[in-house]
């Protein structure tokens, strides 16, 4: 049996009826067709999935779409605002903070809430504060700097 | 305009940032279903019968096949054919390897069916209702276990399992070196089994066209080219001119996406049977049971020396774990990527080196980033820091010692290599000083009277990247020639389309194919677009593996670009009314003009629109400006580094923790530094990998243990120091751009290094050797049963 859910994603209200099963990272994909969120692993490592859920930074293959009824889910289109990339994202640009690009919304998602948790991380803050995304490209070196550039950026 | 050499920033991130990236697993179609495969959970077992009734007759499943349909062939999908393999040296035998088993599964992950549902979830459900009767069998795992009399046998026309025996060197000449040496070191090792873990799980799309009777396949691969040429001839029966192969933006691949895979076969079969588009997307617990693995050597080796330091002989005898197919480049790996390294960076007057590849109950195993340079680096380096230190030198002094001059290139080594420039002393030098390797040994020898393990570790290894010339390649046993394509097409009105048969999966291609290109010709960079990973745009390509893309990729596009020069030139000096000996392209602002008369030029972009207009081009010349290269390389490219790397180890955990990791590398010329540096950066953190944490571990029967990323441990953000990276640049003579590949280097180096410094700060424990992973409970356990226990 679906059950109905009102779901806010980048501003825009959605009304479905979903299966109590159904992933939020499937929600955002398979029913929205925002692809942007990437599906890494499936026992909830890698955090190529992480979007903000009501101001949290999430793994949404953690969460049931059910679960995030009456919420508001920020993913990675959603996070340029008046066709300005966010500070995150010219960070990620500007210091090669990604190859491959499959991890790099989730990371970015994630680091955007690192920063605004600790808006003057120390190298081994975000280091500790990323540990839960996966990059099999990078070597996470110019992850690191780029945060580093986007915090002191004034985020 | 003076790109190359400048870390000009990547024009593909905009997509990436945005999440805007083309991955296959976002392709949505009208129409489209999903595919689910089942997968054997038994490591070796007779298939008795599978009923796929239940499934079939579930809500929303619109097909059930079985291998059987796949090779009987339907009313709509004609048969399809075995997987082959890509390189085989003569001599192999290999196995057939069906899309689906048939009769027998060989590994736990084989597929034995596919269910196509109207959506993935459901897909998934169905699987559970599919009944497969197995009769298991004994399954052996070990390479070199397989290999003996009286083990199970898992394909009845390969004897004792072994596919292939591979030799190279002089035995009577390394015979002689040990029979004449003052010390000879030796050391058994196992070089454990990696699983690649690129962050996107493959996946495979197809869409067919039954009118036109012509297919698309879309599939996360690292050579589309090479696919449809093995989907048209072998497996799918589809004609090239039938079949559009897109590999679109992929999510890393590291090897493991060069293959051909069964569900590039099932997904397009599958699509055609049910004529509607069909996507599959591994789910990562698919991608650890059914991507090719890496590594996993068994092997014995020793080095014959003399008491002055010198290095005299080495011998190396290999057990390659090839897992239960031949994977597409599988043989090539452990033999000609392999042997012909054992001379690493030094003069080694005789070597012998022997590998036999052993098939078994496992994944199947083959290039995985560096494949068989960074197995060859690590015996050779192991043995070189225990042959220092059996004759009590310095490990830096004992690898000077032995380091090919920089004045004997080319170097033809014992091995079949000619290698084509370097300055290893220079490179081991910088390295050396970087560090600061003297006052590290002091503050080792300072930390060690407080009773901590403080290591040092030092390598010196070469690479053996962009494989070719062709003909040499295909007398190693390659299915095809290792060149590259390369289209340059100026539009009429001065802009330019460049097509490349190499493929871009985190490389940046599009940026430094592009500061290449706008090089060459002289224009801005935005005027220059390049396009990969499409069979139907691009004329052939043979992809990207093996550090070959900047090397031989780009060269073709340096050879195309002198086409477009040399026609843009005359055509100047037609209309100039000069002789085109008298003609300058200049290129830093892409105008053609008469020698001392600036003035009397043509802008690129006019003479492009004249070719075009084509009212006034030289007696016999075709309009329009495009040109093609098939590059094919003169010899491969010799990358080289230095790396030294400062760990220590806690006495009471068997924690690892790397206080400093400094990498000096020779990866000749450089087009785009910081794309280089990410490259390097990258690789030594997955090198890393595999000397502390990673390890592709079965049981006796085949179950994999480390079959999710909560039991496999890739490298993480919180377990590495800012890396200190420095160049040396010795051009390649073996392409117009003098580079080498930067692709695996740090990979091959980083592992062995790590090992190097673990081993050294135990060595005041008494311990010689431990293999890889080095993990903080293996460490732990030996620290505590060594001669003085965990005491200071």
């Amino acid at each position: 049996m679906n059950i109905p859910v009102s779901i806010t994603v980048n501003g825009v209200q959605h009304r479905q009826d979903v299966e109590p099963r159904l992933l939020l990272v499937h929600f955002l994909r398979d029913v929205l067709g925002l692809t942007g969120t990437n599906i890494g692993c499936d026992t909830s490592q890698c955090g190529a999935c992480t979007v903000h859920l009501d101001g949290m930074s999430v793994k949404s293959c953690t969460v049931l779409a059910v679960q995030a009824d009456e919420s508001n889910v920020t993913t990675i289109e959603g996070l340029a605002q008046d066709g300005k990339l966010h500070p995150m994202q010219q960070a990620f640009w500007d210091h090669h903070g990604l190859q491959c690009g499959y991890c790099t919304p989730g990371m970015i998602m994630a680091a955007v809430k690192l920063v605004e948790s600790n808006p003057n991380p120390s190298e081994a803050e975000i280091r500790h504060g990323l540990e839960g995304n996966y990059c099999r490209c990078t070597g996470y070196e110019n992850i690191v700097k780029s945060v580093r550039a986007a915090a002191g950026a004034g985020d | 305009m003076g790109y190359v050499g400048e870390s000009v920033r990547r024009v593909e991130d905009p997509r990436f940032i945005q999440g805007q990236g083309k991955y296959v697993a976002n392709l949505q179609l009208p129409g489209m279903v999903y595919a689910a495969i089942k997968r054997s959970p038994y490591a070796h077992a007779k298939i008795k019968g599978i009923d796929v009734e239940a499934a079939r007759n579930m809500e929303g499943v619109v097909a059930v096949f079985t291998g059987e349909d796949l090779i009987k062939g339907t009313k709509f999908s004609s048969p399809c054919g075995a997987i082959p393999c890509g390189y085989v040296p003569s001599d192999t035998k290999v196995p057939t390897h069906h899309p689906l088993a048939i009769d027998k599964v060989n590994h736990v992950g084989d597929g034995v069916a596919v269910v196509v549902a109207e959506s993935a979830y459901t897909a998934h459900d169905a699987l559970d209702l599919i009944e497969v009767d197995y009769e298991p069998l004994p399954a052996v795992v070990d390479a070199k276990a397989a290999a003996q009399a009286g083990a199970p046998l898992i394909h009845e026309e390969i004897a004792d399992n072994t596919s292939y025996h591979w030799v190279l060197g002089n035995k009577e000449q390394t015979e002689k070196a040990f029979a004449e040496a003052d010390q000879v070191v030796e050391l058994d090792l196992i070089n454990q089994r990696l699983i690649p873990n690129a962050m996107e799980p493959r996946a495979v799309t197809a869409q067919w066209n039954k009118f036109d009777e012509h297919m698309t396949v879309w599939t996360s691969s690292q050579n589309p080219h090479i696919i449809r040429l093995l989907l048209s001839g072998f497996t799918l029966g589809i004609p090239e001119n039938k079949l559009r192969v897109i590999s679109p933006d992929v999510g890393g691949g590291f090897g493991s996406k060069i293959f051909h895979y069964p569900e590039e076969v099932i997904v397009p079969w599958v699509a055609r049977a049910v004529n509607r588009p069909v996507k599959w997307v591994a789910r990562r617990s698919e991608s650890f049971m059914t991507d090719a693995h890496g590594r996993d050597h068994v092997t014995n080796c020793k080095m014959a020396l003399k008491d002055d330091g010198a290095i005299t002989g080495l011998q190396v005898y290999t057990y390659a774990n090839m897992g239960a197919y031949l994977s597409t480049f599988a043989p090539l790996i452990p033999t000609a990527l392999y042997i012909t390294l054992f001379s690493g960076l030094y003069k080694i007057p005789a070597i012998w080196g022997e590998t036999w590849g052993i098939i078994t109950n496992t994944v199947p195993v083959d290039a995985y980033r560096g494949a068989g340079r960074p197995e060859a680096a690590y015996l050779l380096e192991r043995l070189v820091d225990l042959a220092a230190r059996e004759l009590g030198m310095d490990v830096v002094e004992f690898r000077r010692k032995n380091l090919i001059p920089a004045d004997e290139f080319p170097y033809q080594t014992p091995v079949a290599m000619v290698y084509d420039s370097g300055n290893y002393k220079g490179l081991l030098d910088k390295a050396e000083e970087m560090a600061g390797y003297q006052d590290m040994r002091k503050d080792q020898a300072e930390a060690r009277k407080e009773g901590r393990l403080v290591g040092i570790g030092v390598s010196g290894c070469i690479e053996a990247s962009a494989p070719g010339p062709s003909p040499i390649v295909t007398t190693l046993g390659s299915a095809i020639g290792l060149y590259e394509t390369g289209s340059v097409r100026v539009h009429p009105t001065g802009n330019v389309s460049v097509f490349t048969g190499s493929h871009s999966h985190g490389q940046g291609h599009e940026t430094t194919f592009a500061q290449v290109v706008a090089d060459e010709l002289g224009l801005p960079m935005e005027a220059v677009q390049i396009v990969h990973g499409d069979t139907d745009r691009i004329p052939f390509g043979t992809g990207t593996y093996g550090s070959r893309s900047a090397a031989i990729g780009a060269s073709a596009l340096v050879k195309s670009a002198e086409k477009i020069r040399e026609k843009v030139t005359r055509i100047a000096a037609h209309q100039l009314e000069a002789a085109v000996e008298d003609m300058v392209y200049d290129r830093e602002n892409g105008t053609i003009h008469v020698k001392g008369s600036p003035d009397k030029a043509k802008t690129f972009a006019e003479v492009a629109f004249a070719t075009y207009y084509a009212a006034d081009l030289p007696e016999g010349m075709e309009p329009g400006l495009e040109s093609t290269t098939f590059y094919d390389p003169s010899n491969f490219t010799f990358p080289n580094s230095a790396h030294i790397a400062q760990v220590e180890i806690d006495r009471d955990t068997g924690e690892v923790t790397i206080e400093r990791y400094i990498a000096v590398d020779d990866v000749g010329k450089v087009i785009n530094p910081m794309i280089v540096n990410g490259q390097i950066v990258g690789g030594v953190v997955q090198g890393v990998g595999q000397a502390l944490w990673e390890h592709g571990k079965y049981d006796e029967y085949g179950q994999l243990l480390s079959g999710t990323m909560m039991d496999y441990a890739l490298p993480r953000a919180d377990q590495f120091p800012n890396l200190e990276t420095g160049r040396i640049e010795t051009p390649s003579p073996h392409n117009p751009l003098g580079v080498k590949g930067a692709g695996e280097m740090g990979t091959i180096a980083a592992t062995v290094t790590i090992a190097n410094a673990i081993m050294d700060a135990l060595a005041p424990l008494g311990i010689r050797h431990i293999d890889m992973p080095l993990s903080a409970e293996k460490l732990w356990q030996t620290i505590q049963s060594s001669d003085n226990g965990g005491a200071n």
